[in-house]
């Protein structure tokens, strides 16, 4: 396969940053795209050139690390795929693909294609726990859940944190991810005691981070690899305000 | 080297609360006197640090990903065991204890194993109260399935990602403690090396991987919880940043390696389909409670699966081991499948392969309860290979997969080194010679949660030693030459990448030490990596500075590790002249194939030590005694 790739290249946090072309000519279609991108480097490395730096880490779809746009969507073109579970396949002979980092005002670029995430874990320290301290835990049978509650709170769980959901909105915004986060804490009964501190403090912290508002383009459901509902964000939307109405009502003081 | 093991006296099954129970404390108000540094945030990592946070200690944590989440427990997929026995099928901690013991071949220490099985049901009450949405049965309690060499059904999972549940438990737990002012954590930065003072372990020497600071930091005490080294092969199912830097750090700092030949090769993983192959993907075991896995009757055969008629087949596990099957534990099973391609009758382009097939069971039980139990994997499958797994059987192959060889520690899990503790896959200590399916998860969260609580408030409540800081002299010398090595690899400039090395060095290590070993394989190994290992120094092409974000750098430093850690494993098959649960000597074998161990001389943990030269290593016995159980010819028949 030949291929032309059309990549982001930047220094570091400072530098303006900018496409660059370059031709591949021995891909081929058995390829992750990510070994794709190591052959690349393969050759630049010979040629002396810096390879492109990219993260990745299990490239079995589950750790969230890889974060590519292909051709303007985030993960590329196979919908609940990884770009690291992507194969070249699903490409053609002679395309030019265009690789982009996550781009969004919470997620900064440090390098290439590697942007920083942090802000996604600082959400998480707002509230994405049930306070629970070890050894502190009743028999895990003691209380039973339904099991299409659970699965709901699985479905949840499913996220794997790659941010591509705030790659895809033209907002910027993180909510299907905050959502997620949230919801499956609050589905279960574990987290029920929290459930209102929880919804204000974690949607406080993504405002913080600089993170747009959600208007509904649900382009967040259709690029999550994990096919993570929409309707979760409604559900967040209904825990949040009903957190904000009646502040007493199991979250204890009204913190957002 | 002294390895005093300190197992506890007394009945096994009463040791380890008869010796909680006389453990020194420290005191509430004392314990934010003490701080701790844990380098790891996968399973064991994230439960020791959020444990000790909530505990009142002062704890650092370090992970080299961007965030805690990614640690490589993630992609862990079946599932976690635990003696809980709610199927009602006879479970119990000792059996759960005696098929451990009796999976790792009779090598791994008793009484950590016995402890292990006693705390694996707190594990399940923890993770649940955590929020972890295990499977569960439409009454609204927890489902359980079977696994591989076992005959109950006991383990817990959550779709095929348990890993990743149960992390996201702990890295809640963890992001509890960072927000509470608990735990300060540092992602995005390497541990390059241990800082040593007065023979006890007081701190780390870091690199910031985006702006390449050397860091020192210090501490009373410092847990290593780095994960396992089968990353040494290349292709492994490791993430790609497992790497063994810090626990090789430690072994050349005087921490004993144990067992470095004791690596796993998993059954059922993806084949490799060329040599640009980055990984190796991993297909859980679970499947492998409804998959069927055969082979044609005939070499060289060219139909297609489906096309080959069911008198035409060969259910080669079901034929040679009729009680467990297609659960026979891992190491039986890669084994079985390597002879069978051995001779001739592999599947699929390479031959390197067998059909795990799944037409049975859809027929008796129907595809919805096959994609309710297994979705997201054959999902996985159709999109690396391109085939339907509903319609055309899976092919898979054995590839690295786990170490159980890793740092020695004692009962307490602490290292030939004071102060320096090793959990999870980064210690020796639960699997033996082969670790059973289901196990890695219960033992990473064993250690964290359950164990090292205890004993690292008992050692932080007993050891003397002075204050420290990172202006002292064995901090700087030490982040001097993390500086000088790093430096050194920029300055090489040669003309080879650093995967073109690290590939060559899999390939010696996958031939020689992999799924069979022989003493003249092994000798052509030790020379050759030996070549290499020299070759890398002065030929490995390392661009960029160290001053910024560079990926190449930061392999250059890994793979440097693997070099020397390789050549020990090699040292390590060579003396261990039997066969035992993953690691087979080819003179040492039944003629069918079956592992021969040998008691007389072999039971032992064999703890290595740095003598500063690689090729020189000192090697030191741990006797393994058994007071329980018999020690018996392993049989799955």
């Amino acid at each position: 396969m030949r291929l032309t790739l059309r990549i982001w290249r930047q220094k570091d946090r400072n530098d303006p940053g900018g496409l660059q072309t370059y031709q591949l000519d021995d891909a081929n279609e058995h390829m992750s795209f990510l070994e794709m991108l190591d052959v690349l480097n393969q050759h630049l490395i010979e040629k002396g050139d810096e390879p492109v730096a990219f993260e990745h880490d299990c490239r079995e779809g589950i750790c969230g690390a890889c974060s590519l746009v292909i051709n303007g969507v985030a993960h590329g073109p196979l919908s609940k795929t990884t770009v690291c579970q992507l194969h070249m396949r699903f490409f053609h002979e002679g395309q030019t693909i265009t690789i982009e980092p996550w781009r969004a005002k919470g997620f900064p670029v440090l390098r290439d294609l590697i942007v920083d995430r942090s802000s996604f874990d600082r959400i998480m320290q707002a509230g994405g726990f049930i306070d629970v301290r070890t050894g502190a835990a009743p028999d895990a049978n003691a209380i039973p859940i339904a099991k299409p509650t659970s699965d709901l709170a699985m479905d949840a769980a499913e996220c794997i944190g790659c941010g591509a959901c705030v790659a895809a909105c033209p907002n910027g915004s993180a909510m299907l991810f905050v959502a997620a986060k949230a919801s499956h804490l609050n589905l279960l009964p574990q987290g029920l005691p929290e459930k209102a501190r929880r919804a204000r403090a974690m949607v406080k912290q993504m405002e913080a981070e600089g993170f747009g508002s959600c208007t509904n383009f649900a382009e967040c459901e259709a690029q999550c690899p994990k096919g993570i509902s929409i309707n979760f964000i409604a559900k967040l939307n209904r825990d949040f305000m009903k957190a904000s109405l009646f502040p007493q009502g199991g979250g204890g003081k009204r913190e957002a | 080297m002294k390895l005093d093991a300190k197992v506890p006296s007394g009945p096994l099954a009463d040791k380890w609360t008869t010796y909680q129970d006389h453990l020194k404390l420290v005191s509430v108000k004392n314990k934010r006197k003490f701080s701790v540094i844990v380098v790891g945030t996968g399973l064991a990592g994230a439960s020791a640090a959020a444990s000790l946070s909530e505990m009142g200690y002062k704890v650092k944590a370090f992970c080299y990903q961007d965030s805690a989440r990614r640690a490589h427990s993630i992609a862990a997929q079946g599932g976690i065991n635990a003696s809980k026995n709610y199927p009602n099928d006879g479970d119990s901690d000792f059996r759960l204890y005696y098929d451990t013991i009796k999976g790792g071949d009779f090598r791994s220490r008793e009484a950590n194993v016995y402890r292990l099985a006693q705390v694996s049901s707190n594990i399940i009450d923890q993770c649940v109260a955590q929020g972890v949405p295990f499977a569960r049965e439409y009454g609204g309690l927890l489902a359980n399935r079977s696994f591989g060499g076992a005959l109950v059904s006991r383990t817990f999972y959550a779709r095929g990602q348990t890993g990743q549940q149960l992390l996201l438990g702990a890295y809640s737990a963890l992001m509890k403690e960072v927000g509470r002012g608990g735990v300060e954590l540092h992602s995005r930065v390497d541990m390059q090396d241990l800082v040593v003072v007065d023979g006890k372990a007081r701190g780390i020497v870091t690199r910031d991987m985006v702006t390449g600071e050397i860091k020192t930091w210090a501490a009373d005490a410092v847990l290593l919880c780095t994960g396992g080294y089968v990353n040494v092969f290349y292709l492994s199912t490791n993430a790609k940043g497992c790497n063994a830097t810090a626990a090789w750090r430690a072994h050349r700092r005087g921490a004993g390696f144990a067992n470095p030949c004791y690596t796993q090769i998993h059954p059922t993983c993806i084949p490799q389909s060329g040599d640009y192959q980055s990984k190796l993907t991993l297909m859980s075991e679970s499947l492998r409670n409804d998959g069927r896995i055969w082979v044609p009757k005939k070499q060289g055969e060219t139909r297609a699966a489906v096309d080959i008629p069911e008198n035409e087949r060969d259910y080669y596990l079901e034929r040679i081991y009729p009680a467990y099957g297609n659960l026979a534990p891992r190491d039986i099973s890669s084994r079985a499948a390597k002879r069978m391609c051995d001779e001739g009758r592999g599947v699929g382009p390479t031959g390197r392969g067998v059909y795990l097939d799944f037409a049975e069971a859809i027929n008796n039980f129907g595809e919805d309860v096959i994609r309710d139990r297994y979705g997201n994997l054959f999902e996985m499958y159709e999109r690396i290979t391109g085939e339907d797994p509903y319609k055309v059987p899976m092919r898979i192959y054995p590839a690295p997969h786990y170490s159980m060889g890793g740092l020695w520690v004692d009962y307490n899990l602490m290292s030939t080194i004071d102060g320096l503790f090793v959990l999870g896959e980064a210690n020796f200590s639960d699997h033996g010679a082969n670790r059973l399916g289901a196990s890695a998860l219960m033992q990473g969260l064993a250690d964290g949660y359950f164990v090292i609580p205890y004993t690292l408030s008992a050692y932080l409540a007993t050891v003397d030693q002075k204050a420290v800081s990172e202006s002292d002299a064995e901090f700087k010398d030490t982040a001097q030459e993390v500086k000088s090595r790093i430096d050194g690899l920029l300055k090489v400039n040669g003309s080879r990448s650093v995967d073109s090395f690290h590939r060559e060095l899999g390939n010696i290590l996958i031939d020689k030490c992999g799924m069979s070993r022989s003493e003249e394989g092994l000798k052509e190994a030790i020379g050759k990596i030996g070549q290499l290992r020299e070759q890398f120094h002065q030929d490995v092409r390392v661009l960029g500075e160290g001053t910024n974000l560079n990926q190449e750098l930061e392999k250059a430093a890994r793979v440097s590790d693997f070099f020397e850690l390789g050549e020990l494993m090699c040292y390590d098959a060579l003396e261990r002249r039997e066969s035992c649960g993953a690691h087979l000597r080819e003179e040492f074998q039944t003629e069918e194939g079956e592992a021969v161990r040998n008691d007389a001389e072999f039971a032992h943990a064999a703890v290595w030590e740095f003598t500063g030269d690689v090729s020189k290593p000192q090697l030191n016995k741990e006797p393994l005694t058994f007071e329980t159980v018999k020690l018996a010819t392993r049989s799955y028949k």
